[in-house]
């Protein structure tokens, strides 16, 4: 048997069909959920993914935190659903206050888009058991409100339980505080990062590396072995 | 305008004295009263409106029209072709089943005046001609040039530019995977912005923009329709700029990516099921152009109501709502009883749909407004029989002194020192200087489809999953080449694009272009224009490429200064399987260099002649044809038999340009020599056309040697590639660190 991932497609979703071809590429079987639907479809998890859901009006994920799909979302991601929320799928998340803290405007005030280098610093969430901890990992990034930011005490209880999954490395692209590219909650079934691991599964397209595909490959063994 | 009284086609005929801004909506005399003779009336407010916005240089291409018949007339036969010119954008068929449409247009004037929306709604338009195919857009590029980089306002302009282009390409979720960025002074008043699109459907799947059968609906749908852009076709796209006049900031649009967005995934999803039989994107003259156009390609008429027409004003008078060209928007003719599916798939998109009329079985385009009928028209006079002008054109007389003026005899480097010295302020000039700073503000990942993206020779997308199928395209353009020969420009252009496809292992198959010029009015531009047109003309049929769409910007002037022709051209390519794609970057130490093609002196328009002595004159490279195409076909068939890893065109900057950028990409340098019979000065900086320089494995070299001589290409081995720097043997090293620091330090530094 193979797992459910469902991908959702707010209005302004741009990386949803990537993200369904990442999940197939690791072998689990990718399901399309609607925003406007509460209905999950019995799917084992969730990826919200990237783009500028509601034309990033308001704030970057403030108008998709409220949408029909979020509150099954929410309610789920609490009692243990694993979701993955990458670039406007992780501002979403911090909107939905699935995880702390939020995106400001990129501190140099232009959209970027490089190969960004990563170090895995949490490998036992639902989403990284697949990478060692420490693991230098280059992955896509490509935003405009991607600096990540929180209050002191926060960033101290992060970084004091683990739970900073991902930090940048040799150029911290945005400004984001402590280098902080992507978080995990606290019982390390929801991340949210700003790089696109789904433009990272193929030799030949994107960045011509693969070190995103152990995200999916990392759920699928969870899910299956559960 | 006449508002009150309704100015009804009753009461156009009943008050034949009426006198009507004709002047003032960039209409000519003559033209006005050929509108007349048409109707055998005066025209009212809202039909003078739809004439003076259609027959707009910009839309009606009535300066240009004559010449470019000869993209048609002396098109080479092509069995790839399945839509030509005259629709939305021409539509190539690339195998197994898939058609390729793309296109290169202009944004060049509102641009300059608002350069974020300008350049943003340039690219907002493009895709919706794209979508209007039936195409899903997959990529698009956007070849750009501004005046001089150091100047105060190109600090305005091209921040604003790619900005606007960034802001709304990447909501739309569209790679953008090519073009060009160029500095020189002759664009400092009049920037061009040129963006191009690509779409991918099934030949199934083309649509074309025609109103036809009797009943059907006509469907209007997007954003709401405001005050925004009107008149943007007739007074900014058509006229010089002129000092003296007032602000021309409000005829500018303003784009919402994010209603585009819903759009394409809208009308998509409405093709797939067969609802639409007619479809045509509003841009340029917006519904004045889609209805006239849908009506008179149909085969019968058009009744619209204006009052349906969902409004975010509502105080715009009927001609306002006519010549809006508020952005976001499409019209589609759909059955009567698909019409409830269609408002359904909109509605589940949020979209904003209306039925505004149907087509009817007479010939006229009528339109209502409060219950009075304000257009009464037969829409081919409307869209397609605008003025046509033979504008007089005449070589210039300063083109013999510009020729004269020789580049080759310029002063060379007299030492290795010296050499060195003109190598870095080349490599470092804002020209040839990296521009990621640029386009690293452009998604190019998004879609998960790019094998290639600039700065590689030509961007790649592909387009089959199981099969490997993509599709390769470039745009190139070299105005200082065109200054000097506008015929030779043109096909060096073409030349450039076409070897651009070549290189990273794709078949070049047709080409788009967007000819930017400056005032027709003035005989020393429209010769320019002219010539440009025919070598183009000339050069598609030799290649066997077939010009399949594109578009001309007129008035691209500012005074008495016009810009350097500019003829940008691109060209569409096909590779089977994108998994033999040749990159730029050199790949591996001990990998054999060599140089294909001949390389003489020639220094005209060259980079270098600009870099080091400021100076433009003599003749551009000389054109061969024949010899691009064995390059081409040497190249295709080295990526495909895996001969070659990575290759690189030779143009602006020359062998020594292609070399540090091969180097700087792949973290390896190069050990060049000199080859007998070359100078150290020419082998560098020659823009010579028709090569390129490749890298091949040692285990290749022979199989490559025997190819290339047996298909009677000369070729050079001139070096290897290498650890940490790039070396002429017995001229000088200047290690990666250096030229790196050198290439990418400039474009910030100026714009950052």
């Amino acid at each position: 048997m193979t797992a459910r991932i469902g991908v959702v497609t707010f209005p302004g979703s741009l990386d949803d069909r990537d993200t369904q071809r990442a999940i197939r590429l690791a072998g689990a079987e990718p399901v399309a959920l609607w925003h406007k639907d509460k209905d999950l479809k019995q799917v084992d998890a969730v990826v919200l993914p990237g783009g500028f859901s509601y034309g990033d009006y308001l704030r970057a994920g403030a108008i998709s935190r409220f949408s029909p799909v979020m509150e099954t979302v929410i309610e789920q991601a609490k009692s243990g659903m694993p979701v993955l929320g990458i670039c406007n799928g992780f501002q979403v998340l911090t909107e939905a206050h699935l995880l702390p803290g939020a995106m400001l405007g990129n501190n140099h005030l232009h959209f970027i888009c490089r190969d960004q280098k990563l170090r895995v610093e949490n490998a036992e969430t639902s989403w990284t058991a697949d990478y060692e901890s420490g693991q230098e990992i280059h992955i896509p990034l490509k935003n405009m409100d991607g600096r990540y930011v929180a209050d002191e005490r926060t960033l101290d209880m992060l970084e004091a339980e683990g739970r900073v999954a991902f930090r940048y490395v040799d150029v911290n692209p945005n400004g984001s505080l402590r280098d902080i590219a992507g978080i995990t909650n606290e019982a390390g079934n929801v991340v949210g990062l700003m790089p696109h691991p789904e433009h990272a599964v193929e030799p030949l397209v994107g960045s011509g590396r693969t070190d995103g595909l152990p995200f999916f490959t990392s759920i699928l063994k969870k899910l299956v072995t559960a | 305008m006449s508002r009150t009284p309704l100015d009804t086609v009753e009461n156009a005929a009943a008050t034949p004295d009426v006198e009507l801004p004709w002047a003032e909506l960039g209409l000519k005399k003559d033209e006005y009263e050929r509108v007349v003779e048409i109707l055998g009336r005066r025209p009212t407010g809202a039909e003078l409106a739809m004439y003076s916005v259609m027959w707009s240089e910009h839309c009606s291409y009535k300066s240009s029209k004559v010449h470019l018949r000869q993209f048609g007339e002396k098109a080479p036969q092509s069995d790839a072709l399945l839509v030509g010119i005259g629709e939305n954008a021409g539509v190539v068929d690339v195998g197994q089943g898939y058609a390729v449409t793309f296109k290169v247009e202009s944004h060049n004037h509102p641009s300059y005046v608002e350069p974020y929306q300008g350049a943003a709604t340039g690219v907002g338009g493009i895709v919706r001609d794209i979508i209007a195919m039936g195409a899903r857009p997959v990529a698009v590029v956007d070849p750009l040039r501004f005046g001089a980089a150091d100047h105060p306002d190109t600090k305005r302009v091209l921040p604003g530019v790619v900005a606007g282009i960034g802001g709304y390409g990447n909501c739309l979720g569209l790679p953008n995977i090519g073009g060009e960025v160029v500095f020189d002074a002759c664009y400092q008043g009049n920037p061009l912005v040129n963006a191009g699109a690509i779409g991918v459907m099934k030949h199934e799947d083309i649509h074309l923009a025609k109103a036809s059968g009797a009943g059907n609906k006509v469907i209007l749908y997007g954003a709401r329709t405001g005050g925004d852009g009107i008149g943007g076709a007739s007074i900014l796209a058509s006229e010089t700029f002129d000092d003296a006049k007032p602000s021309k900031r409000p005829a500018v649009q303003v784009g919402d990516p994010f209603q585009e967005k819903l759009l394409i995934e809208c009308t998509l999803e409405a093709f797939a099921e067969k609802l639409v039989v007619g479809i045509q994107d509003l841009g340029a003259a917006g519904l004045s152009c889609a209805t006239s156009e849908l009506a008179s390609n149909g085969s019968g008429g058009m009744r619209v109501t204006l009052d349906d027409v969902p409004l975010r004003d509502s105080t715009l008078s009927p001609e306002e709502i006519l010549m809006s060209e508020s952005q976001e928007r499409m019209c589609a003719v759909v059955e009567p009883e698909k019409v409830d599916r269609f408002l359904e798939i909109c509605d589940k998109w949020d979209v904003i749909a209306t039925v505004i009329g149907e087509v009817t079985d007479g010939d006229r385009l009528e339109i209502f407004w409060h219950g009075g009928k304000i257009v009464d028209v037969d829409p081919r006079t409307v869209a397609h029989d605008g003025p046509v002008y033979e504008r007089p054109y005449a070589r210039p007389e300063w083109q013999d002194a510009l020729q004269a003026d020789d580049a080759n005899k310029l002063p060379r480097p007299a030492t290795s020192e010296e050499l060195k010295d003109q190598v870095l302020k080349l490599v470092s000039s804002p020209n040839q200087a990296s521009k990621s700073w640029i386009t690293s503000q452009y998604d190019h990942f998004v879609q998960g489809n790019t094998v290639l993206a600039q700065p590689e020779d030509s961007g790649m997308i592909r387009i089959d999953e199981e099969t490997g199928l993509g599709v390769a395209i470039a745009t190139d353009g070299n105005g200082r080449y065109a200054k000097l020969d506008p015929y030779a420009g043109a096909q060096l252009a073409l030349a450039e694009a076409y070897r651009n496809v070549a290189t990273t292992g794709a078949k070049p198959l047709a080409v788009s272009d967007c000819l930017n010029f400056g005032s027709p009015e003035d005989p020393a531009v429209m010769w320019q224009f002219a010539e440009a047109v025919r070598g183009l003309a000339d050069a598609c049929l030799q290649l066997g490429t077939p010009v399949t769409g594109g578009n001309v910007s007129l008035y691209n002037q500012t005074g008495e200064a016009a810009i350097h022709p500019t003829p940008v051209v691109a060209v569409l390519g096909v590779i089977d399987d994108v998994a033999r794609r040749t990159p730029v970057a050199f790949q591996e130490e001990g990998q054999l260099l060599y140089l294909l093609g001949d390389t003489r002196e020639e220094f005209g328009g060259s980079a270098w002649s600009q870099v080091v002595h400021d100076h433009l004159g003599g003749l551009p490279p000389k054109v061969d044809l024949e010899r691009e195409r064995l390059l081409g076909e040497i190249l295709i068939s080295a990526s495909r038999d895996g001969m070659i890893d990575s290759a690189h065109d030779l143009s602006d900057g020359g062998l020594i340009q292609a070399v540090v950028e091969s180097a700087l990409l792949g973290g390896k340098g190069a050990r060049l020599v000199v080859p007998d019979g070359l100078d150290a000065f020419t082998f560098l900086f020659s823009e010579s056309a028709g090569r390129a320089v490749v890298a091949v494995p040692r285990s290749e070299e022979l199989r490559f040697n025997d190819m290339c001589g047996a298909r009677g290409l000369p070729v050079t081995r001139i070096g290897v590639v290498d650890s940490d720097a790039v070396e002429v043997q017995g001229e000088f090293a200047l290690p990666l660190d250096e030229l790196r620091t050198a290439h990418e330090g400039t474009i910030p530094a100026l714009l950052a």
